[in-house]
């Protein structure tokens, strides 16, 4: 079981609450298909994917940002058990969506560095510690159910 | 994955305008890879302090900058720029390439959070894709 300290619990709680998931989702989700444009394989239906602009106005992109976003929910109050949280969501990306587990750190990765931009100084390193500590635990929960 | 040539312009200009800050960003990345990533705190284990704010890690963390900036400087060959820097890496150093990447990280969220307006996905895609290259580069004589 992960072992979080007060300060881990504080931060997560207090990043979640502060955020803007109308802002945070869609900035994360279209700068990670920019940045890492292999992972526009799993949204072949979301129309316009041609260039940066095209992404970032994207209205599907944007919804599903905020859809994936909100998945964090359950994770940011459960964070005693995120595995068993995940476990369902692991099985649908795994044998539904067939999401290659890599793409789960991608995000993770373009998520910190939205959340580095709007917290700007209040993203401490000690926060990013904990922030990334809590991504990695989401994106290993993810990935466990793949066979 | 190379650099297009529009994409080194995206870099040589980022890089340029951020200039007048990049000891604090370097400072600020090395501080930010030693806690976020408490193992990287091997390869400074001959130093007396290894706080995040004090003296020897802002200084590395100046020095590792100025590097940065060099390749920027030889962004047109960086494996041949970069040979003696990836000797050091690869006989003195030895460096496990894996912390290259996350240092690239760590240098791209000290990026995002001081420059959040400029840091576009455009311009995050262009310096992720050159910070890879650059690792590569120093790479290069590890064997």
């Amino acid at each position: 079981m992960v072992q979080w300290t007060d300060f881990e619990r504080a931060t997560i709680q207090s990043v979640f609450e502060k955020m803007d998931y109308d802002d945070v989702g869609p900035a994360a989700l279209s700068r990670c298909l920019v940045v890492y444009p292999w992972t526009q394989r799993y949204f072949g239906n979301f129309g316009n994917l041609y260039n940066a602009a095209a992404i970032q106005g994207n209205p599907m992109v944007a919804a599903h940002g905020k859809t994936v976003l909100h998945g964090l929910d359950r994770a940011v109050k459960n964070m005693d058990d995120i595995k068993a949280t995940y476990a369902e969501l692991s099985v649908l990306h795994s044998e539904k969506l067939h999401v290659d587990p890599d793409n789960f750190r991608l995000l993770a990765d373009c998520l910190t560095i939205v959340v580095a931009a709007r917290m700007g100084a209040a993203f401490t390193a000690d926060v990013q510690g904990a922030f990334q500590k809590f991504l990695a635990v989401v994106v290993s929960s993810l990935g466990k159910q793949y066979h | 994955m190379s650099l297009s040539a529009k994409e080194k312009v995206i870099v040589k200009d980022f890089f340029a305008k951020v200039s007048s800050r990049s000891d604090e960003i370097g400072a600020e990345a090395l501080a930010r890879l030693i806690v976020v990533y408490p193992q990287t705190k091997s390869y400074f284990a001959h130093w007396k302090d290894l706080s995040p704010n004090g003296a020897p890690v802002r200084k590395h963390g100046i020095t590792v900058m100025g590097g940065v900036y060099e390749a920027v400087s030889k962004i047109d060959d960086l494996a041949g720029g970069l040979l003696t820097l990836s000797e050091l890496h690869a006989f003195v150093l030895r460096v496990d390439p894996v912390n290259f990447k996350i240092l690239s990280h760590c240098i791209m969220v000290v990026l995002s959070m001081l420059f959040a307006e400029e840091f576009t996905p455009q311009i995050h895609v262009a310096v992720d894709k050159f910070l890879a290259l650059l690792a590569l580069a120093l790479a290069e004589k590890y064997r």
